[in-house]
């Protein structure tokens, strides 16, 4: 009846996880009770779970990811607590068996969870209104994307309560991962986790190209784009042409795990060295479809706060596009260490280090943008900056370990974990901190407490060198990642000023909690009602904040780069009322998402724990509700001029007032 | 241990080799380095520069806020990079080629061959031309090349002596090669450099480099040790354990190495012998009848 | 829809602006097909994935049959031409839709949907024979990954023939409407991509798996 489901799969006996299983069932408790309590399940659930605007789907992404961030953090603390106090010779708090299953979802989580839909988000509520659009080419896909990326996450989280997950590292090698050697539910947990949001990530990806390519705003070519909306069709491209291979992959474990295939297993002529090429075909475009958004975030902000024109338009677009044809021959290098001789070797490490030359070009076209620039350090800027210095160091030992024969001695060890959060959290994250600081008030029409965003940047900051240069220390020592325990006194000093940058670090994400609360119990007097508080360049700004649910009364006209910022400049101000507006075709919101990604998440729990009649139903049910919403005719319409009318004009009303 | 909370290029285990691999490997590591500092601290020294100087609070200084191209800075950003990398293009594939692991070393000295197998989560050293193997623990004449081939009998593991160089990973059904030297004697901490389940974190060895003399008194010691390591030894041997001591086989069955290799160590059809029984049936046209293959040797 | 405009906008110019953009947001049909294209390429690569696992693992039979003497090329080319002539009744399906003829296109698609049937049955049976010989995808990873591949082929056809026979009840209810000839349109796309890769799957699994 209940497959491999017996309450035995409670981990009862562990009080660390019945600890944090508490504390996610009370806010959970806590979180419905206020809903219920202050009547919101109406509200949220017609604005918010089943909308289909682009601003809305955004924000409910970037939740998620934050969500996710404290999860996967926690999950880092442990860690790092672990190796500290398990350094000389002790056991420390944490068995195997429990270690094993952190440093694997702290990889899934964030890569996954937080970085995956933080960018995804940031993208949704920026680039329809960067090309002047009013939604996204398929809008309810969009809310279905979102729900199956939840849907994943929703998993990894029941995974700590019911059950365990994978102890098998982030990409599950095999024959580890095989059901020899793992024959727990976790890869399964790992597996359909993975699978569901990556489908959900497949169609954001198709989603996000056709808008692109299609919903630009008359006069806005493609070398007139924004940055941040080249970044993001580029990274889009990468998601659609990867992505498939980890399906694949995945797929093909599944396989082995459920029907005892021989992909990758030891016995049967399996091949798992097939499975390590393969999944990194797909991981390593994923590290550039996670940092090129990043960098086209760096390139709006350092552009409008410098008060000037992005240096190198034209390279920075190529750099991109080089980066992204590029990202494609460089996987080998995740492996050097397996044997394909020398002639493969010097290869793939010669393409890897060339992927340096644009990447080079950019940091230098942000330097130049600098250059006879005003800058203004506001809290964007300085995430900006961090990342710059951060990052060039992180490029450097990136490309010394594009020489396979120091990555011979740096590979797997700490050095290359190092090397790595260099670039994601100095890259990547410190990029995504960036454009949320940037957009927020686009997205909510207030700014955020600057005093507390500077806080949690320094901490941030130093939090990161502190926790990471001892890495790189230790990597230099023969430390390798993923030890449970280790006896050795000078690795263990290394490792205490390591676990001290994570509470460092943990600070300056303390610091970003209550930017948040502090700026929104503030919120009146850190009201945007322009809709331009940065006097920015790019159309996103020609709106209010947050937008109109239709983005843009009217199209606007493109007949440059910077589009906006011309405007201004011709006309010497921002959006000018109209004597008459038309009417607006929008698309109605659907429940069909939501509902949608709740049987799928039922689907793959059933599949996880072998109970097969819950997956049949649930899969029955799935592909009903699928093929039902075709025949839902009622899915646009058009809002009346009157309604835009007013609109428009209590905005013009409410700027006048502020004036 | 060195009392001392933090130091210093003696526990640099990768900057105080104590062979020529690693040696050549340390000096690759600090030439690609310096190369790559020629950008590095400019670019590093330009942004603090450019953003206090174009700070929006200093009206002195010059403010174009149309500049946006420069085809002689263009050129230099793309050019000085392009020439870097050229550079250590270069070094990568030379480097890569004569520290390819599986070229094997040559010295005045014989060199020894020893067979890795990695195991869930212990080492298993064999001789095969001491006929000895050795659990949880290497050892080799200094100043001798060491030919290493390697596989795993469960899962993937990396076989890394950090102050030797280079590592190499070890896989169930395929075989590796590595060749190590070490200069003098001295004792190296040995680990599995590729995570592998529960026991993982106590996968460590050390690997002694001997005097001759030390060395043939280690062989001795290990010729005194648990008898033969036969199949069904092996088999004993084989289940999942932790932290196992280090002991010796004094004999070991001729044909483990190529069984473990081959996946037939618990009795079943060798790989090979698949892999010749298929190409056999290619040449006969598919029609020929072979009644329960027996495995070729062992 | 153009005609639906009856606001009495005073500017001639912003009355315009408004049409575009009206064009400019409704959908003609070009951002789904773009984007159905999209998804089609996205496909292709996740059968290049498994064909390329096919191609490592298609030696690797561990002792039991190989393609020389499992596959049975005078039966393949009756799959094969099932789907072929599949894809031809699905182009007349589209010719008839394009001239609004509704009756013709559901008898087309009709016929095309039975062809699917004959080739997912033939699959189907070959699967069974195969598995009742000790020959399933648990033998080997040759079989693993024969199994695979052809079977993920057969898993695109089920669903193209579950949405062609939503596109029918559609047909039947709304008739040849805009939005009906958009879908029709890409399960066209659909069709003929699995014809294509089924042309793959027959060239290097079956042909030169008999041939080598």
């Amino acid at each position: 009846m209940f497959g491999k489901l017996t309450l035995e799969a409670i981990p009862y006996h562990e009080p660390i996880i019945m600890g944090a299983v508490a504390m996610m069932v009370l806010g959970g408790a806590a979180l419905f009770a206020g809903i219920t309590y202050f009547r919101l399940w109406g509200p949220l659930w017609s604005k918010w779970l089943t909308s289909v605007d682009h601003k809305n789907i955004g924000i409910m992404y970037i939740i998620l990811a934050l969500v996710m961030l404290l999860r996967g953090f926690a999950d880092a603390v442990m860690m790092r607590t672990q190796q500290a106090m398990a350094s000389t010779g002790a056991a420390g708090p944490l068995p195997p068996e429990h270690f094993d299953q952190i440093f694997t979802a702290h990889g899934v989580i964030m890569i996954f969870f937080m970085a995956m839909p933080f960018m995804v988000g940031l993208m949704n509520i920026v680039v329809p209104l960067q090309i002047g659009a009013r939604d996204v080419a398929f809008p309810y896909l969009n809310n279905l994307s979102f729900w199956l990326t939840a849907a994943g996450a929703l998993l990894i989280n029941i995974s700590l309560a019911v059950g365990e997950f994978a102890r098998t590292g982030w990409l599950a090698y095999p024959p580890l991962s095989e059901l020899q050697y793992s024959p727990g539910v976790g890869v399964d947990y790992y597996l359909w986790a993975l699978q569901i949001s990556g489908v959900g990530t497949l169609l954001a990806g198709v989603n996000m190209i056709t808008t692109i390519l299609k919903m630009r705003a008359p006069g806005m070519t493609l070398m007139r784009m924004p940055i941040f909306t080249w970044t993001t069709l580029c990274s889009n491209m990468l998601i659609v042409a990867a992505f498939p291979i980890l399906t694949a992959t995945l797929a093909m474990l599944s396989l082995d795990r459920y029907l005892g295939m021989h992909f990758f297993t030891n016995d049967g002529g399996g091949n798992a060295m097939m499975y390590v090429n393969l999944i990194w075909a797909w991981g390593h475009p994923e590290v550039y479809i996670l940092v090129l958004p990043a960098f086209g975030i760096f390139s709006e902000v350092i552009s409008t706060f410098s008060s000037k024109k992005l240096f190198g338009y034209t390279s920075m677009v190529y750099a991109t596009v080089c980066i992204t044809v590029l990202s494609f021959i460089v996987w080998l290098h995740h492996f050097f260490t397996m044997g394909a001789g020398a002639n493969v070797n010097a290869f793939f490490g010669i393409s890897t280090m060339i992927i340096s030359i644009p990447t080079g070009a950019k940091i230098f076209n942000w330097l130049f943008t600098m250059y006879r620039g005003r800058v203004q350090f506001t809290v964007p800027v300085l995430w900006t900056l961090g990342f710059m210095v951060t990052f060039v160091i992180g490029g450097m030992t990136g490309v010394l370990m594009a020489v396979p024969a120091a990555d011979f001695v740096l590979h797997n060890s700490l050095f290359l974990i190092a090397h790595f959060h260099n670039v994601i959290i100095g890259g990547v994250l410190f990029g995504y901190l960036a454009g949320f600081t940037y957009w927020f008030p686009k997205a909510f029409g207030f700014k955020l407490n600057e005093t507390l965003g500077k806080v949690s940047f320094w901490c941030w900051l130093v939090g990161f060198y502190l926790a990471f240069m001892p890495l790189y220390a230790l990597g230099l020592m023969g430390m390798t990642r993923r030890m449970n325990h280790v006896d050795n006194v000078i690795w263990h000093n290394y490792l205490l000023v390591a676990a001290l940058g994570a509470a460092v670090i943990a600070c300056g994400i303390g610091a970003f909690v209550l930017q948040i609360l502090v700026s929104v119990l503030n919120r009146k007097a850190l009201r945007d009602l322009t809709g331009d508080p940065w006097n920015g360049r790019t159309l996103e700004w020609a709106t209010s904040s947050p937008p109109a649910f239709y983005n843009f009364a009217v199209d606007p006209v493109v007949t440059s780069r910077d589009a906006f910022w011309e405007q201004k400049q011709t006309t010497g101000a921002g959006l000018q009322p109209l004597p008459a507006y038309g009417k607006i075709h929008m698309p109605h919101n659907t429940g069909t998402g939501v509902i949608l990604g709740g049987f799928i998440a039922v689907l793959g729990f059933a599949l996880i724990w072998h109970i097969w009649w819950l997956a049949v139903a649930a899969f029955a049910a799935a592909v009903a509700v699928g093929i039902g919403h075709t025949f839902n005719e009622n899915r646009d319409y058009y809002v009346p001029s009157e309604t835009v009318a007013e609109t428009e004009g209590k905005y013009f009303k409410q700027l006048t007032s502020q004036v | 241990m060195a009392a001392a909370p933090f130091l210093s290029g003696c526990d640099m285990a990768l900057l105080d080799p104590a062979g020529p691999i690693g040696a050549e490997e340390k000096s690759i590591i600090i030439l690609a380095t310096c190369l790559m500092l020629i950008v590095v601290i400019p670019v590093i020294a330009m942004i603090f520069l450019f953003a206090w100087r174009y700070r929006a609070s200093n009206k002195a200084a010059t403010f174009k806020p149309d500049w946006d191209h420069s085809s002689k800075i263009e050129l230099a950003v793309w050019g000085i990079p392009c020439v870097i990398i050229a550079v250590l293009a270069y070094v990568t594939w030379v480097s890569s080629h004569t520290l390819e692991p599986s070229r094997e070393l040559v010295a005045d000295k014989k060199a020894v061959e020893v067979e890795v197998v990695s195991m869930d989560w212990k080492w298993l050293f064999i001789y095969p031309e001491l006929n000895i193997a050795s659990v949880n623990e290497l050892a080799f004449p200094a100043g001798t090349p060491v030919h290493f081939k390697l596989t795993s009998a469960t899962v993937m593991n990396s076989f890394f002596i950090p102050r030797l160089g280079s590592q190499i990973y070890t896989m169930p059904g395929m075989e590796t090669k590595l060749s190590l030297l070490a200069d003098a004697a001295g004792d190296f901490d040995g680990l599995s450099a590729n995570y592998s389940g529960g026991g993982f974190s106590d996968m460590h060895f050390v690997a002694h480099a001997m005097t001759d003399d030390a060395f043939a008194q280690w062989v001795e010691k290990a010729r005194a040790g648990e008898g033969k390591l036969t199949m069904a030894k092996y088999r004993d041997l084989a289940k999942p354990s932790e932290k196992d001591p280090v002991s010796y086989y004094a004999e070991v069955e001729p044909t483990l190495y190529h069984d473990i290799l081959n996946k037939c160590s618990d009795g079943s059809t060798c790989m090979d012998a698949t892999v010749s029984l298929a190409m056999a049936k290619e040449v006969a046209g598919g029609d020929l009848q072979l009644c329960n293959p027996a495995k070729p040797r062992g | 829809m153009s005609n639906a405009h009856s606001v009495a906008a005073a500017d001639a110019a912003l009355l315009h602006a408004v049409e575009a953009h009206d064009e400019h947001h409704h959908d003609d049909g070009s951002k789904t097909t773009l984007g159905f294209w999209i998804y089609l390429m996205s496909d292709c690569i996740l059968f290049a994935a498994v064909f390329a696992a096919f191609a490592v693992l298609r030696g690797q039979t561990a002792g039991g049959p190989d393609a020389k003497e499992l596959f049975s090329l005078p039966y393949v080319a009756g799959e094969t031409a099932f789907l072929l002539v599949s894809s031809f009744t699905y182009g007349m399906a589209m010719i008839a839709a394009e001239k609004q003829k509704q009756s013709a296109t559901l008898r087309w698609l009709g016929v095309t949907l039975l062809l699917g049937l004959g080739f997912m049955f033939m699959e189907l049976h070959e699967f069974a024979e195969l598995i009742g010989e000790d020959a399933g995808p648990d033998r080997s990873a040759f079989l693993s990954s024969f199994f695979t591949l052809v079977g993920t082929h057969g898993l695109h056809v089920l669903s193209g023939m579950v949405w062609m026979v939503t596109l029918i009840a559609h047909v039947l209810r709304r008739g040849l409407t805009h939005a009906n000839i958009v879908r029709l349109t890409c399960l066209s796309l659909f069709w003929h991509f699995l014809d294509i890769v089924w042309i793959g799957v027959f060239t290097i699994v079956y042909l030169s798996g008999v041939a080598a």
